[in-house]
């Protein structure tokens, strides 16, 4: 056959050889169809250790309770129990190593979260104490006087301060 | 989930964005809550029933909580409703379906997103090219394109906790249980056994894509 015919194959043939290579090259190894078949698991799975990972900030409450027993004690049985310690004193990373210590989340807009009154009869949130943010001691932190671990207790760490509704 | 036990706390999306790295200030995120607020119908002078009347909102995805109520209503401001209008009003935690059959791998045309073999759909960050096929394919717009990174992101169901036998973060920062997270393919697991013989929901059913995630006490107003 003519060299007119052979060329442009020729041409389309390294085009395609070129594309496979450069294929092989930037496609990783584990590339491929995965266990959940063609439609759903086509993936690198090295991805998936990738994402295994990622660091653990929320350590929960059972670590903190190792090292923090009494005030594990402290908090069990109030209305408080069910909060998870990081809720309010931040997550743990790597403590007590890195950070050496948490900083507790003491603001107002924390307690809002649950205590902010939301006239929702038939919600949950109904049968928990609800006050307004714009009237009840504005300019106080709740923690002035509520004790966060047993809000049934008034703070022992604070006088009642003197503010004015 | 549990509907009725969610109180709107936000706590967590709180720990959700701090365990994920997932940027506190722009306006995404991998979970959130939304408030559902159905007001009572009434009569107008002629005797026409006027149906109540629903609003949606999820202030931030209730990063915060809900501490207003005031209802965010977009362009149309804030609502605020009458107590004694009120008939009903709830909370709905939402998060990645990790759909039995997600529609939003199927239209990844690089295969950048999948299903691992435990049925958890996660993005490989180094393979997505950035097309938005997902993000719109997604029924329940869980996904989002990452602020800085320029690639789809939505929820991995905590995988790094998960794989270590942990809970994810969201379920270990609820403080009233109304989320729970367990193994659909244990039968003896407590999750497991709520949803096999208790009456539960899950989201936008006539999709085909059989949602992962279970409602209890859903109500007919939850998109």
């Amino acid at each position: 056959m003519k060299n007119h015919v052979w060329k442009p194959l020729y041409i389309v043939l390294a085009i395609v050889g070129s594309i496979l290579i450069i294929r092989t090259v930037l496609v990783p190894n584990d590339f491929g169809m995965h266990e959940r078949g063609y439609m759903y698991g086509w993936h690198r799975k090295s991805n998936e250790a990738d994402w295994k990972k990622v660091p653990v900030k929320y350590k929960t409450a059972k670590v903190c309770r190792e090292c923090h027993k009494d005030k594990y004690d402290d908090i069990k049985d109030s209305p408080h129990g069910s909060i998870s310690c990081e809720n309010c004193h931040g997550p743990n990373y790597n403590h007590p190593q890195d950070p050496v210590g948490l900083k507790i989340d003491t603001s107002r807009a924390l307690c809002l979260r649950c205590h902010s009154l939301l006239p929702y009869k038939n919600s949950a949130r109904a049968k928990i104490p609800g006050i307004n943010p714009d009237k009840h001691y504005t300019q106080a932190e709740c923690v002035m006087c509520h004790y966060p671990h047993d809000p049934t207790r008034s703070n022992p760490k604070h006088r009642r301060p003197e503010v004015k509704s | 989930m549990d509907i009725h036990k969610c109180v709107g706390c936000g706590l967590c999306v709180k720990a959700c964005k701090i365990e994920n790295d997932v940027d506190w200030d722009a306006n995404v995120t991998r979970t959130w809550v939304e408030r559902y607020v159905v007001t009572k119908g009434s009569r107008d002078k002629d005797g026409n029933i006027k149906p109540g009347e629903t609003l949606i909102d999820s202030p931030k995805g209730a990063r915060d909580g809900f501490t207003s109520q005031k209802i965010d209503q977009a362009h149309m401001g804030l609502k605020e409703v009458n107590p004694d209008e009120i008939a009903k009003a709830f909370f709905v935690p939402k998060l990645c379906n990790h759909c039995e059959n997600p529609p939003c791998v199927q239209v990844c045309p690089v295969g950048a997103t999948y299903q691992t073999e435990d049925g958890v759909v996660l993005v490989d960050r180094t393979w997505c090219i950035g097309c938005g096929y997902c993000v719109m394919g997604c029924p329940y717009g869980v996904r989002y394109f990452h602020p800085t990174l320029h690639v789809a992101e939505k929820c991995t169901l905590c995988y790094h906790r998960l794989s270590q036998g942990m809970k994810t973060a969201c379920v270990d920062a609820c403080p009233f249980g109304a989320r729970r997270v367990g193994n659909i393919r244990d039968p003896e697991d407590p999750v497991t056994k709520i949803i096999t013989s208790e009456q539960v929901n899950v989201l936008k059913e006539e999709f085909g894509t059989k949602p992962q995630v279970f409602y209890l006490g859903s109500s007919m107003e939850v998109k």
